[in-house]
């Protein structure tokens, strides 16, 4: 019984780190309050959503931005969705970058844009990795 | 007619107390959120991905309705309609206009979600007859406001059908009537502006059923969600 309440503070512990290093926000906390006996799995499935957008939208980027003449507005939009579904599961570190990204975007700054591109997948790479553990902990 | 971006569509029977709300996202991930925030606030959802399925499903369900043998056929009434505003497409503002401006639909509250605080966007959707906007990411918070909206209406129009419609004839009024409205409804999602409001049909003050055609979105309505909005726009519960 004593490895279970440890882990369970470690559960904690590591949920609370990920909190302070800003990985995630507010929202994750709203997304587990929809959680309940009747939706046990619900923050995975949103977050397991939200890693199959951001890989295909960061396959969109990668390709936006190895075109000979980059089109801008269609790299917005795509920027634009990331920041968005980002936001909406807390990912607060990616939408962070992604509102830089915006920015690059506006003012046609190609070497700013593949920055800031660098910048999300690297931070993409970190909150999965993150969430991945700490799901395979809680469940 | 495909459902493809149909997301989730309740069949469960109508019941007469809960709020069915239609959502429109074309984000899966947002759309799959404000589901379940709709859904654990007793609410029936059906989610949709663009403007046009979302008029198609106005649309689809009278058509369907119009078309049943019963006499008096309970709708598929939706309470509310809650959209994002940038789509592809269509924006939320369009559909919001395109609802506003059909007779049948207008009396729908139209709730307006958008990932950017750009107070312009906000008056002209207030303007156009938006019920709210919401800022997001959407929190639980901001659905309990928005169910704030729906009680007292739907209450209100429940007990009026109770009273008004006991035969068949008033069902079947309104289902022609739909069913002339859906027909303009179609068109309109097919080929993009200029609708004309359709003016056959005996107007809102239609004897039968729920006379819940005058909006009450009192203009002290609206000014209480732009100040909300406007003072906390950059807080997070």
């Amino acid at each position: 019984m004593d490895g279970i309440v440890e882990l369970q503070r470690q559960l904690i512990d590591y949920t609370a780190s990920l909190f302070h290093e800003g990985f995630l926000d507010e929202q994750f906390n709203q997304l587990q309050q929809l959680e309940d006996e009747n939706n046990p799995g619900f923050v995975v499935e949103v977050v397991t959503l939200f890693f199959e957008d951001a890989d295909r939208l960061l396959n969109e980027l990668t390709k936006a931005l190895g075109q000979p003449s980059v089109d801008f507005k269609s790299l917005d939009a795509h920027v634009h969705q990331l920041k968005g579904s980002s936001s909406s599961i807390g990912a607060h570190r990616i939408h962070r970058v992604c509102i830089s990204f915006r920015n690059s975007c506006e003012e046609q700054n190609v070497e700013g844009c593949l920055k800031n591109l660098q910048q999300v997948k690297h931070e993409y790479s970190l909150v999965k990795d993150r969430l991945e553990t700490l799901f395979r902990v809680r469940g | 007619m495909d459902t493809n971006g149909v997301v989730s569509f309740d069949v469960s029977p109508e019941d007469s107390h809960e709020v069915h709300v239609l959502a429109v996202d074309d984000s899966l991930v947002d759309r799959k959120v404000i589901e379940r925030l709709l859904k654990i606030s007793a609410c029936k959802v059906t989610a949709v991905d663009s403007g046009i399925r979302a008029l198609q499903f106005l649309g689809l369900d009278e058509q369907r309705r119009a078309s049943e043998s019963d006499s008096f056929v309970p709708s598929l009434k939706v309470d509310l309609i809650i959209t994002d505003y940038c789509m592809p497409e269509m924006t939320g503002y369009e559909l919001l206009k395109k609802i506003k401006e059909s007779t049948t639909f207008r009396e729908i509250p139209v709730v307006i979600m958008s990932s950017e605080n750009i107070l312009p966007r906000i008056d002209r959707c207030l303007e156009e007859g938006a019920e709210d906007f919401i800022v997001k990411p959407v929190k639980l918070s901001d659905v309990k406001r928005l169910k704030g909206y729906m009680t007292p209406r739907e209450v209100r129009e429940r007990s009026q059908e109770r009273t008004s419609v006991e035969g068949s004839g008033g069902g079947v009024e309104i289902n022609n009537k739909r069913k002339l409205e859906e027909q303009e409804i179609s068109d309109v999602s097919s080929s993009p502006p200029s609708i004309s409001t359709l003016s056959s049909s005996p107007s809102d003050s239609s004897p039968s059923p729920s006379p819940s055609s005058s909006p009450t979105s009192s203009p002290s309505v609206l000014a209480s969600p732009i100040r909300r909005l406007k003072m906390s726009s950059s807080t997070t519960d």
